[in-house]
């Protein structure tokens, strides 16, 4: 009984609180519908489910194929031992956006019908049809890691004899699947700031995704590290960020120019709650994590590293949260007098969510061989994990029992 | 044949008659709506010519665009422009994405924001109501059924003998020709539905013979590529609060665009993919083959 309280932490109690708030909300939202949970209306028809659940959380998602990619095919085998956790956060977070589809949808129970009724037209539709393979293919790639967890040798091999041919469909999906998510808004031209509307929205969407693909890793190694010991080394870290950085430069490079092509550079300088949200965005996504990566003696350490990545992954979420939501707020305004904001019941939900992505998370580290336990081991475990008799004991040990050590 | 409908508001003298056959049409709530929801498919809104007094009622409905925005959308296509020329929804494919409400340049499509299972509704001209005939009979239960034996439904419910005569009633203009409910129910010449190409020619006759008492624009004539639904009017549509600043190509060519190149780009990326794959995993099996190659020679020396 003493130990069960002694579990009790800050941290678990303030889960909790977040993830039973989100209960309140979904029993508002399935029981009364829609529009007594949220602040949705005939005039705002999307809003804050779509914009981060979905949208965003897809994004935040991208580190799965991004690693994969690095390691399997550009075949950089020093980012193997990341893989791995990179996989993982894509799976769940993929889960976790078809849980804020079904809260979203207002008939969940007909999503099946996405795969009867097909309209090749809609770009909604490849987005369905996209989270439904990718979601797929995910869990297969993700797969090896209970398979060794339960010893189940045979599943394994197969699982591992189709591994390339799994990461090449899974990069191709997730191409696709990021592009769309800013095709989805190709059809609104009329309806949003030219901040944000672009005919170019589904290359920067991709861009953007495999670079918050690369600072989700850092963050999670990071929180992982500190949370249950279990680490990376630090140069692979900064060679991460090194790659985010160069990406994140060429990708505000195109939307510089995409700005000064489509003839609204001079809005930059405008007073405006627009200007306000795009400066705020290209700040804490590009600015602020070039300035911390640079600090001398601090910004390639751990700490430096996780507040780079930190900021880039906050100014991803402004970004889509723009696209989704600012871009479309003047319009609102102007034509009807309207400004959406969150519901308490929409807030509450979504929170939930990003709650049961931190727990899921952590559950999984703690009981699945997700880290490496020793570092100049991990090649080897990773490549021969099939042959080998894997141990549950080698990175499974519970996060107690490490301290001890 | 395609339909339309043309609304001259010059002609409108703002008695409701439309808004009133279309609530009771669809067994809506009789009530003066002046904005669209999901019991309201057209509204009448008094607008004061701030410089002359004159007073314009502006009708909204659904444009029932050529190319619509709200049917590319839809993931399910349960949106639909018919060779009636009417856009219809149905109930049976929708899952409530409300993707269509979004993409819709005129904010049309509103939805059942407090039910459990919510349609999303919006004007479809009275495309079923104008489809059901005359010579439909009644099965035992009272039902109508149409010449198949089928139940006939509108709007989702199974409708009698009587409904089957107050939908024909409703829908049959003077001249004996099929049309909307709101059409038929305007007593005056601002509300006429008609094949598209004569009313085309009608909106711009009247135009020409007056030419002091409009403005020379036929809205709903290029907008997005053209819509089924036309407005005459004598003051100006920006200042009616019509969506003036439209493009004349469609919506959905705008994502089509994107969404022809996917198998292009599925074909590229994934023979890129393979061959950077070939081309690493080739450099390690040199490097292997030539690592052991020097360890050969180091052991035979």
């Amino acid at each position: 009984m003493k130990n069960a309280l002694q579990n009790i932490t800050f941290w678990k109690v303030v889960a909790a609180v977040f993830l039973l708030g989100g209960l309140t909300a979904a029993i508002v939202r399935f029981g009364w519908g829609l529009g007594a949970a949220t602040n949705l209306s005939d005039i705002t028809p999307w809003g804050l489910w779509i914009g981060f659940d979905v949208v965003t959380g897809v994004g935040l998602a991208a580190g799965g194929f991004t690693l994969a990619g690095i390691v399997y095919i550009f075949n950089l085998k020093r980012f193997k031992p990341i893989v791995r956790p990179a996989i993982l956060t894509a799976f769940m977070g993929y889960c976790l956006v078809i849980v804020g589809l079904l809260f979203d949808l207002g008939r969940p129970w007909s999503i099946w019908h996405a795969l009867i009724y097909q309209n090749p037209h809609s770009v909604l539709f490849e987005v369905a049809m996209c989270v439904m393979l990718y979601t797929t293919v995910l869990a297969l790639e993700f797969s090896p890691v209970v398979l060794e967890r339960f010893r189940m040798k045979r599943a394994l091999k197969i699982v591992k004899a189709i591994t390339i041919p799994l990461i090449v469909l899974g990069i191709l999906l997730s191409m696709l699947h990021q592009s769309s998510l800013g095709s989805l808004y190709l059809i609104v031209p009329q309806k949003m700031h030219p901040f944000w509307y672009s005919p170019m929205l589904p290359v920067f969407f991709f861009v953007s995704a495999v670079a918050v693909g690369l600072g989700m890793t850092i963050l999670e190694s990071y929180l992982s590290a500190r949370a249950f010991q279990k680490t990376l080394e630090t140069p692979l870290l900064r060679d991460l960020a090194r790659i985010m950085i160069g990406i994140l430069l060429v990708y505000f490079t195109a939307r510089f120019i995409d700005l000064l092509r489509r003839d609204v550079l001079h809005l930059v300088f405008e007073s405006s709650f627009e200007t306000a949200m795009l400066w705020l965005e290209v700040a804490l996504m590009l600015f602020i994590p070039l300035l911390l990566f640079n600090i001398k003696n601090w910004g390639r350490t751990r700490q430096g590293l996780f507040f780079t990545a930190f900021s880039m992954v906050l100014g991803f979420i402004t970004n889509r949260l723009n696209v989704t939501m600012t871009s479309l707020e003047r319009y609102y305004q102007q034509n009807f007098g309207v400004t959406y904001f969150p519901s308490i019941g929409e807030l509450a939900v979504t929170i939930a969510i990003v709650t049961a992505g931190f727990v899921l998370f952590a559950l999984a580290v703690k009981y699945l061989p997700i880290f490496p336990h020793h570092e100049e081991e991990t090649v080897l475990r990773f490549d021969n994990a099939a042959e080998r008799s894997p141990s549950p004991q080698i990175s499974g040990k519970p996060a107690a029992e490490l301290q001890r050590h | 044949m395609s339909h339309a409908i043309l609304v001259d508001l010059t002609e409108c003298v703002g008695c409701g008659a439309c808004r009133d056959a279309c609530q009771q049409i669809h067994h809506f709530p009789q009530v003066e709506a002046t904005s669209l929801d999901a019991q309201n498919f057209t509204t009448l809104r008094l607008y004061e010519n701030p410089e002359s007094g004159t007073e314009t009622y502006i009708r909204q409905m659904c444009q029932h665009c050529k190319e619509p925005a709200c049917a590319s959308a839809c993931l399910v296509g349960a949106l639909e422009k018919t060779k009636d020329g009417a856009v219809t929804w149905d109930a049976n494919k929708c899952i409530g994405c409300r993707y269509c409400m979004l993409a819709c340049p005129f904010d049309i499509p509103k939805y059942e924001w407090g039910s459990n299972n919510p349609k999303v509704r919006k004007c479809t001209m009275c495309y079923q109501e104008r489809h059901v005939r005359e010579d439909y009979e009644v099965d035992d239960a009272g039902y109508v059924i149409d010449r198949k034996g089928k139940r006939v439904t509108v709007d989702g419910r199974e409708i009698t003998a009587e409904e089957r005569d107050t939908i024909l009633e409703m829908t049959t203009n003077y001249e004996g020709n099929r049309a909307s409910a709101c059409s038929v129910a305007c007593p005056m010449e601002a509300t006429i539905f008609g094949e598209r190409s004569e009313l085309v020619a009608e909106a711009q006759r009247r135009i020409r013979e007056n030419p002091d008492s409009y403005v020379h624009k036929v809205y709903g004539l290029k907008e997005v590529g053209g819509t089924s639904v036309f407005y005459l009017s004598n003051v100006s549509f920006e200042s009616l609060g019509f969506r003036t600043k439209l493009e004349e190509t469609p919506l959905p060519e705008k994502t089509w665009r994107v969404l022809e190149k996917i198998p292009d780009i599925v074909v590229t990326a994934g023979v890129a993919l393979g061959a950077v794959y070939w081309i690493t995993n080739r450099r390690e099996e040199v490097r292997r083959f030539e690592d052991e190659k020097k360890n050969r020679i180091k052991t035979k020396s």
